[in-house]
């Protein structure tokens, strides 16, 4: 059980100018005669090599170590990775730089999870984070995300932005929005932020004037009492400034998702905040309860967050039960489905990204993995006393 | 890890960092309290409770700052999201005004063949000349009604039994379908009726009209029959084969009936629930009567006070809520009414229980004579010889000279619970209405002295049994919400 590795350093790379950051789409040579000067040949034999340099390509990417002596024919900038990033395919995207020579898987094609870190800074510190904040200047990656777009295929049905807050970066982040809603004509976008930004009205502005139907914020509330949502988060006053963001995106006419994280500190009060959220927010698109991803901050807080999700079950039975009612679209996310009640089934969504979704070996004989959920590979997985594998199908 | 904050951390430092909300509260019982905010959130508490919140001694933690703060009864103060929450809120339950009087009664004829003691409209049994609304003062209220602004409109075809003058019925629908869509307006045709008088051709023409049908029916044959004489004796007979016909010919959904108690009713309400499950019908509105007309001149009116009513609809309420336990989905549709209120924000506006009141502003009722009313118990009323409510006449005014007459407003602004002595600070407000033409008629005066007032401690009554059964009992509670789930 270990998560697919998104990023490595190349154990090789020549003709590319140092320092720089590249942004390369890579590309089988034998389907592409006219490469752009941002595709890269993907070479895993000899033939290859050869079939790169014939179409034109000036830029190649060699996976695997047995190929290419030092005198064969080359293109003028090669970057060679190791073994594992065998899974690269035509049309995925990479940023590579040349300096450190580490690159960073920013698309793959195949997968429906795909999502670009925007920044690594936040205005939040929340106890259970999976993706620890850093204060560090890396504005680069938003250059690098611009130069990522248009070589995505606009097929693709849904992307995601995260970091870190991608609102503290907000004047550069909207117009990045506003090129892939033109550039992805199709493609669902789902930003996770934390929504406080949206509370100072040129924000939410800039935001609804992109008119884009398939735009939606995922924000997270995780209680209905200030002090405990801010809590969580470490940040005072973040329950009301997202509370007012929310209202703000839903007053322009946005699409907004509640995100709540299921942990010890969420868990004991889950119905009084379902309830709350019925009663105050229905007019939210969606609410999604979320399984803890045991991995960054929520490995050091351990002692304060872990709960086995069986002991939450009929909490979350309820509380789905209540949104529900009250109309509002509901999803269970990252619960495997022999913790829940049958009776919340139907609101379970496989929702782990493919790359880091797995299951452990009590799981090999269960007839129902085919609509589970599963469970994160990442960080430190720690399981329910209480998987069970379904030996029969449980529901039709 | 020490680069984590505790709670503790983030909590206001005391009552001086807290501000109250709007909030009222009422005695429930013995140590009990109702506390409620601007929106009708609620809280029963004990007395301690109340008192600490009151002065805001609370502590994230304590149990009692959580309740109070996701309650909105509390604010951290220079935190304007609840605020907002209140507002949005506020305003989505008030949005009923943005749709101003959908509801048009026109009462088609004041004769009857009924002669129910407890009749509230005064009914005549003779003179069809001077009883019966004619045609081009039909035609006048329509173009009023039609010049209301909601987009969706109902028409509602009232008496004494308007069956009596179906002719005028088929010319006005005839005539709203041929005008209404002109207009942008989508219409809705209800005849009110004892459907002693329903024939085949009647029942065809509402099916090719889209015209649903609202009846009457008290019970068991021995209580209705009693309730509501005609000669024949044979009242409930015709309402049960008419309320069979409806339900074949137009559809299970296309009827309704409702009941009204007589002091007779009282010791039977689970009989007379049943009768309406056996016919299949579709839920039951226990309605007490109302102080007009004859139910005052026979002193029917007399024949029990609201505690007494309240004892039957108590009774009456339990056993339909052991009904849908059982399986059967039928509503009591006053207590499904209040739960939306109690539940949820949807604008919820049912003209005899809102504030501002529905008088004209819901509903406006053309009588025979051309005369316009506030409402239908306005129009009673004046049979009585008290033209209180009394706005205009069709041959002189239109929708605007009507809904915006001095009388109205005056009558409208001088009852609105928000600020009206006893209904501004009473916990039940949120749900609760305004009712000038009843405390008119039964005190004189359009406000009225609430603790002397059976409308307020029928309301009231009602709201703490369901806030109790809420609070208290689970499975009722289920009942409950399944009644509102939009």
């Amino acid at each position: 059980m270990t998560p697919l590795p998104l990023s490595g350093q190349a154990t090789m790379t020549s003709g590319f100018n140092a320092p720089g950051r590249f942004v390369l789409r890579l590309r089988d040579p034998r389907n592409t005669s006219n490469p752009g000067h941002n595709d890269a040949a993907l070479v895993r034999s000899m033939d290859d090599a050869a079939v790169a340099m014939a179409n034109g390509f000036t830029t190649s990417v060699v996976v695997g170590s047995a190929l290419l002596a030092d005198d064969e024919p080359r293109t003028p900038r090669v970057a060679r990775f190791a073994e594992r990033f065998g899974y690269f395919g035509e049309g995925d995207v990479i940023g590579l730089d040349a300096h450190s020579r580490r690159f960073r898987s920013l698309y793959r094609r195949n997968s429906e999870h795909n999502s670009f870190l925007v920044t690594e800074r936040c205005n939040h510190y929340c106890l259970m984070c999976s993706q620890p904040p850093r204060d560090i200047d890396d504005s680069w990656i938003l250059d690098e995300i611009a130069e990522a777009i248009p070589l995505i295929d606009p097929s693709t049905v849904s992307i995601g932005f995260t970091g870190g807050e991608p609102l503290l970066e907000w004047e550069r982040f909207v117009p990045l929005l506003a090129m892939a809603g033109v550039r992805l004509p199709k493609t669902e976008i789902h930003v996770l932020t934390n929504g406080r930004g949206f509370a100072q009205p040129a924000i939410a502005s800039a935001w609804a004037s992109l008119a884009n139907p398939r735009l939606c914020a995922g924000i997270p509330i995780y209680s209905a009492v200030d002090v405990r949502h801010d809590y969580i988060v470490q940040a005072r006053g973040a329950f009301d400034e997202t509370v007012l963001g929310v209202l703000r995106l839903k007053d322009k006419g946005q699409r907004v998702e509640i995100r709540l994280v299921l942990h010890a500190l969420t868990a004991p009060d889950l119905v009084e905040t379902c309830a709350w959220m019925a009663r105050n927010l229905p007019f939210v698109d969606h609410v999604a309860l979320m399984g803890l991803e045991n991995t960054g901050f929520a490995i050091a807080n351990d002692g304060l967050l872990w709960i086995d999700p069986f002991d939450y079950r009929d909490a979350l039975t309820q509380g789905v039960s209540i949104l529900s009612a009250a109309g509002l679209r509901v999803s269970i996310y990252n619960v495997p489905l022999c913790l829940l009640d049958s009776s919340a089934w139907p609101f379970a969504v496989r929702s782990i990204s493919d790359w880091k979704n797995a299951f452990p070996p009590a799981c090999d004989p269960c007839q129902e993995r085919g609509r589970c959920g599963g469970f994160f590979s990442t960080g430190r997985p720690r399981y329910s006393d209480r998987i069970r594998p379904f030996l029969t199908k449980a529901l039709p | 890890m020490s680069k984590f904050a505790p709670l503790e951390a983030f909590a206001p430092s005391g009552a001086a960092d807290l501000q109250l909300l709007p909030l009222r509260f009422e005695r429930l019982s013995a140590g009990r309290y109702l506390v409620t905010n601007i929106v009708g959130d609620f809280l029963v508490l004990a007395r301690d409770d109340l008192d600490r919140i009151a002065a805001l001694d609370l502590r994230p933690g304590d149990g009692l700052y959580e309740k109070a703060f996701s309650r909105h009864l509390i604010a951290p103060k220079g935190r304007v999201g609840q605020l907002q929450l209140l507002a949005l809120r506020l305003r989505s339950r008030m949005a009923f005004l943005r749709e101003p009087t959908p509801l048009h009664l026109f009462v088609v004829t004041l004769r009857c063949e009924h002669s129910c003691p407890y009749c509230q409209v005064s009914r005549r049994s003779t003179d069809r000349g001077l009883y019966d609304m004619d045609e081009s003062t039909a035609m006048r209220a329509l173009n009023i009604a039609l010049s209301a602004p909601p987009s969706s409109l109902k028409l509602e075809f009232q008496g004494g039994e308007p069956l009596l003058n179906f002719d005028l019925i088929k010319k006005i629908v005839l005539a709203a379908k041929e005008r209404g869509p002109r207009r942008g307006k989508q219409l809705e045709f209800v005849i009110t009726t004892n459907l002693a008088l329903l024939t085949d051709s009647i029942l065809a023409f509402c099916k090719d009209n889209g015209v649903l049908l609202s009846t009457s029916l008290d019970g068991p044959a021995d209580l209705h029959n009693r309730n509501r004489p005609r000669p024949g004796g044979n009242s409930h007979e015709l309402a049960v084969e008419g309320i069979r016909r409806a339900q074949e010919f137009l559809g299970r959904d296309r009827i309704g009936a409702l009941m009204t108690t007589a002091e007779a009713s009282l010791e039977r309400p689970e009989e007379i629930i049943d009768e309406y499950v056996r016919l299949g019908l579709d839920g039951i509105f226990l309605r007490p009567l109302s102080p007009y007309g004859f139910a005052v001149k026979t002193k029917w009116i007399k024949g029990y006070d609201a505690a007494r009513w309240l004892a039957f609809y108590r009774r009456g309420l339990r056993y339909i809520l052991n009904l849908n336990k059982r399986g059967t989905h039928f509503p009591e549709f006053h207590a499904a009414m209040l739960m939306q209120r109690l539940l949820t924000d949807r604008p919820l506006g049912y003209v005899d229980l809102r504030s501002p009141s529905g008088a004209g502003l819901g509903a406006l009722v053309y009588n025979y004579d051309g005369k316009v009313f506030a409402s239908d118990e306005g129009r009673m009323l004046a049979e009585m010889g008290d033209r209180t409510f009394e706005l205009g006449d069709v041959s002189a005014d239109d929708y605007h000279s009507l809904v915006l007459s001095d009388r109205l407003v005056d009558l409208v602004g001088k009852s609105l619970t928000q600020c009206a002595p006893q209904c501004s600070s009473c916990a039940f407000e949120p749900h609760c209405g305004a009712d000038p033409v009843y405390h008119h008629a039964t005190q004189g005066d359009a406000l009225g002295i609430k603790p002397l007032s059976d409308f307020c401690a029928r309301q009231k009554g009602i709201l703490a049994l369901l806030i109790d059964l809420l609070d208290n009992s689970p499975d009722d509670a289920a009942v409950l919400r399944r009644w509102v789930a939009p």
